[in-house]
């Protein structure tokens, strides 16, 4: 466990927990990127550009930090590129099937006390842990 | 264009979270994926940093009428499980374990230019438009 960052990853989380805690305040909206990004072209017309605009913010945000404290997050080089294109495949593709993602169901919705987001979190958690193993363990395709 | 000003400020708060979390690393992902590896919680030290925040100010907020700059909340009120939910959140986890990659850290790795961001937003894109065109039912 030496790569563990506990304070770092509190303050990040509670960062986030900002980030949806205001956008719920203000404009009604849970703070679930997945949600965002899809109605960015599937919402109706009048309900894109607040997303559009969301998801700038979010690069924006990664810009920012990465200026303030280069070498913070280093790019990862060389990782099996099917992993990355079928990977994001199944996350856009599961994430409309469920209705959310790590902060749509893991923050906001277990939040909000639904047992749905709950149930989801543990089952995404679950089979992203059974596909982490086959992939470094048994298949080794990746380290 | 108040709700605008209000949403890049939360994508931006957002974004920054992500980074000093670490979570836009995604091998800092699979190393929490990786519970029979060299396991890292702080993925969940994440959660619960927001956890501790939302949860409580969601109950807070969800007593007022309406939202400040908006008319009304838009909030799931979907109760029951269905094949739906257990499914897609499998498949999720399974694309999250394959790449290391969620969502949120997928569009904020754009912000540094990183080649993989680019080639995540447009599969999961692709994988919106797949299951939206041609698997919902609604």
């Amino acid at each position: 466990m030496e790569n563990f960052t506990p304070f770092s990853a509190m303050a990040g989380g509670a960062l986030i927990g900002i980030s949806v805690t205001l956008l719920l305040l203000f404009n009604g909206r849970i703070g679930g990127v997945s949600g965002i990004m899809n109605g960015v072209f599937f919402a109706p017309k009048s309900d894109r550009i607040w997303r559009l605009i969301f998801l700038t913010g979010l690069v924006l945000g990664g810009f920012i930090f990465q200026r303030l404290v280069p070498d913070f997050n280093v790019p990862r080089q060389n990782y099996p590129l099917f992993l990355l294109g079928l990977g994001g495949f199944l996350i856009g593709f599961g994430t409309r099937m469920s209705g959310g993602c790590t902060s749509g169901h893991g923050i906001c919705g277990i939040a909000n006390l639904s047992i749905r987001s709950l149930i989801a979190t543990l089952t995404f958690m679950a089979t992203g842990m059974i596909t982490v193993f086959i992939i470094r363990h048994s298949l080794e395709l990746a380290a | 264009m108040k709700q605008n000003l209000i949403a890049l400020l939360c994508g931006i708060i957002f974004g920054i979270g992500l980074s000093l979390s670490h979570m836009i690393n995604p091998n800092k992902v699979l190393n929490f994926l990786d519970i029979t590896g060299n396991w890292d919680p702080s993925l969940i030290f994440v959660m619960m940093g927001a956890l501790a925040v939302a949860f409580f100010s969601f109950k807070w907020i969800l007593k007022r009428p309406a939202p400040i700059f908006a008319e009304s909340f838009h909030i799931s009120r979907k109760s029951s499980l269905d094949k739906s939910l257990l499914l897609g959140a499998a498949i999720f986890g399974i694309g999250w374990g394959m790449s290391g990659y969620c969502p949120g850290p997928a569009v904020t790795g754009l912000g540094l230019l990183s080649m993989e961001s680019v080639i995540m937003v447009v599969a999961i894109y692709l994988g919106f438009f797949t299951y939206n065109r041609f698997f919902d039912e609604k």
